[in-house]
């Protein structure tokens, strides 16, 4: 029988923080962004003007139809570059961190896309009819009537794709980034003791996620009873 | 400016054997549809079973099939890939782990993969199918035992049979996400169709050709599993529900 | 090429050059210009680089690129010079030294002839034999006891080159897994997936340190190869390279037994376990008369 020997992981906390805090800053700068673009990719997906939905669509359905982890090695492969180029610094930097927060915004977004369409598809018709006949534009009508109804309602599935993509940040892996996952994987190699570390980490992951998705589902929950 | 080069899949791979890096790449492609197959089997099966018990009227299988989703929905698909393949032969039961230590190597990360990838995608089934079951009107469960079939009759004959008709649109995206998802696979050393990519990256420095190639090829899977799935779907539409037309 | 591309496409972004101090070229130049060295090591590559429990990097490879760091500073007259850690793998080390992201790299690389076609190697560290490391009742005595048996090596080494290529010229019938990092190597063997790792004895004594019962363990088989680490520094700067050569030779000669002893005959962080690794006529030789050459 394994005999498990726990000894590596008290000593190696304050690195093992360190690597959450790349997860967390992964997870929350492409969260933010995410949503950000995706909500301009959802709108153009239904605006008159078909070039524009067209763009978006593809946009959408080209990073929903390719694995992350060729997400990621491509990104890895292209944005270094560009990076350096776009806000001049040197080639010193490690540009690691930058080109996953971008991978990750860019991918997610996409997601997000999919959601807010639906949020906003959900309360279109005759609220922005409503708006419109007050007088407000097509632009003021989205802004102040249709969006923070959207949002309201699919809050809870946007916090629940936020959850995975927690998860899916372990996949900086491919691109050797040290994060949560990363530093166990590296504590866990220079110990010898990767059974231990990767059951820690496991443990943690779930801890979070299990912890989060039942605070949304509570939320959820409440969404509907108003309703 | 990048220097093309699509020959090098003619070319003839380093070490010897004779087949040239195409092969390679198809050989990835061989895997990738194999290990996702087999998982896709392990995830329907055990996903409707697990789907099942979430809706059945015992407390001890509703907390069972209740823990599993919980488990492998609250675990990055990456971290449990791990712990099949490194942690679960250490703590097998009953000589499980010796007896798996001992397979030929790829056939080791083969299983692993494959019982990773089933059961990730099964806790996903499982709340498709209990959905499914649970958008049934309570009328059919009801109309089922009252014509004398018992409660397993009444999921066989009864519930299950439109409960899968009408998930068959998110089992396909289910299935895509699968073959997706296989890529992770290649973090432990599974030869399938990302790690090839990569190997060929390592072996030709034509990184640009041999990306292309792999992306190429993972959206060509998708794009058949959704034209099968929707050919199935055509096939299995109930007259009179869900409207008929689609959409 | 690439890269070149871009930069000329995004020219508009790129900051002009700063007008250059005298004499100075290349690495030295822009370590002058900029305050910073960017120094490459390794994560996990026991008692090589590695991480303590501090974050801290430590090791063999790493005491001599302090030298060489000290050396910097002198010739530039930076006594605030910043050190930038950029950590680096078996698979990212070449490209990070080649697009300039990182100044020096030392851990546990291998000079030979084929990557000096990318980069160029200081003055040799450590001289290491490519072995085994087996179980003491495995039966294992050589290679040629590894017949039809699973064999793991870790990926992209010349371990892993050299033993494919015995696999197929004595028609052994191995099955010769190759594992991410040296850690997983260890772990494969440890865990009873392959009978015998191959690599080199230095890392391998590293990673039997890492063994719950170390004694059950032993290095032995004829040495396949000689592998010489070196420091990888930039292609063609021979400034730099200078330097480095020069404070690593200096270093070696007359402390390098010192240093030897403190990483591999002395308790190391971060478990304080003794790696007991005898010194060898390879590195006896080495630090009588340092150099930089290749051994293929």
């Amino acid at each position: 029988m394994y005999e498990f020997d726990w000894s590596s992981i008290r000593p190696g906390l304050p690195f093992l923080w360190k690597g959450m805090k790349v997860t967390l800053y992964i997870t929350l700068v492409a969260m933010a962004a995410g949503i950000a673009l995706g909500t301009v990719l959802a709108i153009l997906r239904m605006a008159k003007n078909r070039a524009l939905a067209w763009l978006s669509a593809a946009y959408v359905n080209t990073f929903r139809s390719i694995p992350l982890v060729m997400v990621i090695l491509w990104f890895f492969l292209l944005l270094p570059a560009v990076i350096e180029r776009i806000f001049s610094i040197s080639r010193q930097e490690d540009t690691r961190l930058t080109t996953a927060l971008v991978t990750f915004s860019l991918f997610q977004a996409a997601y997000y896309a999919e959601i807010i369409r639906a949020g906003i598809q959900s309360v279109k018709s005759g609220q922005m009819g409503a708006a419109l006949a007050l007088g407000m534009t097509n632009g003021q009508a989205m802004r102040l009537v249709v969006l923070p109804q959207a949002f309201r309602n699919m809050a809870p599935l946007l916090l629940t794709q936020t959850i995975i993509l927690f998860q899916d940040s372990s996949l900086v892996y491919v691109a050797s980034l040290a994060d949560f996952f990363g530093v166990a994987g590296i504590i866990g190699t220079r110990d010898g003791r990767q059974v231990e570390l990767y059951l820690f980490a496991g443990a943690v992951y779930f801890v979070a996620c299990f912890i989060l998705s039942s605070l949304v589902k509570r939320w959820q929950n409440r969404l509907k009873g108003h309703a | 400016m990048h220097n093309w080069r699509w020959e090098v899949f003619l070319e003839p791979a380093q070490g010897g054997s004779g087949a040239t890096y195409l092969d390679w790449v198809l050989v990835g492609l061989r895997m990738t549809a194999a290990v996702s197959l087999c998982s896709w089997v392990i995830a329907l099966l055990w996903g409707s079973l697990m789907g099942i018990f979430r809706t059945y009227p015992s407390k001890l299988l509703y907390g069972l099939s209740t823990a599993y989703v919980e488990v492998f929905r609250n675990i990055p698909l990456l971290v449990q890939l791990f712990l099949w393949y490194f942690v679960a032969p250490e703590v097998a039961p009953l000589g499980l782990g010796a007896w798996f230590k001992q397979l030929h190597p790829n056939l080791q990360l083969f299983v692993a993969s494959m019982l990773c990838l089933g059961f990730f995608t099964g806790a996903r089934i499982t709340e498709q199918v209990r959905a499914g079951i649970e958008s049934l009107s309570r009328g059919q469960k009801a109309a089922g035992l009252a014509m004398g079939f018992t409660l397993p009759q009444t999921y066989r004959h009864v519930l299950l049979p439109m409960a899968f008709r009408i998930i068959i649109p998110p089992l396909s995206s289910e299935c895509v996400n699968l073959v997706k998802n296989s890529a992770v696979a290649s973090t432990i050393g599974l030869m399938e169709l990302a790690y090839q990519g990569r190997q060929l990256v390592d072996y030709t420095a034509q990184s640009y050709e041999s990306f292309i190639a792999v992306t190429a090829l993972y959206v060509a899977l998708n794009l058949l599993i959704l034209l099968f799935m929707r050919w199935v779907e055509k096939k299995a539409r109930v007259p009179g529900f869900m409207g008929g037309g689609g959409r | 090429m690439r890269t070149r591309l871009l930069a000329a496409l995004l020219a508009c972004w790129a900051a002009l050059p700063v007008a250059g101090a005298a004499e100075l070229t290349g690495t030295l130049k822009k370590i002058k210009d900029s305050g910073v060295i960017s120094l490459g090591h390794r994560e996990s590559s026991v008692p090589f680089s590695y991480y303590d429990d501090k974050q801290q990097v430590v090791g063999y490879s790493r005491d001599l690129q302090q030298k060489v760091v000290e050396a910097v500073k002198k010739e530039l007259n930076l006594p605030n010079l910043q050190v930038k850690y950029t950590p680096v793998t078996s698979q990212n080390r070449i490209p990070l030294i080649q697009n300039g992201t990182v100044d020096l790299e030392c851990g546990s690389t291998t000079n030979n002839l084929e990557r000096q076609k990318q980069v160029d190697f200081t003055t040799t560290l450590f001289v290491v034999g490519t072995r085994l490391l087996t179980k003491k009742d495995s039966g294992v005595k050589d290679f040629a006891d590894l017949k039809g048996k699973n064999v793991v090596t870790t990926a992209g080494t010349t371990s892993e080159r050299l033993i494919r290529a015995m696999n197929d010229e004595k028609k052994m019938g191995m099955n010769i897994i190759s594992a991410k990092d040296h850690g997983e190597s260890f772990l494969t063997l440890e865990s009873g997936r392959a009978v015998a790792f191959m690599m080199d004895d230095a890392l391998l004594a590293g990673e039997r340190a890492k063994a719950r019962k170390q004694d059950e363990w032993v290095i032995l088989g004829t040495a396949q190869s000689k592998e010489a680490y070196g420091c990888m520094l930039p292609k063609g700067d021979a400034a730099f390279k200078k330097l480095a050569d020069g404070a690593i030779a200096a270093a070696l000669k007359t402390e390098g037994e010192a240093i030897f002893k403190k990483w591999f005959q002395s308790p190391i962080p971060p478990k304080g376990v003794n790696l007991g690794l005898p010194l060898s006529d390879d590195m006896k030789e080495l630090y009588k008369s340092p150099n930089d050459k290749a051994f293929q």
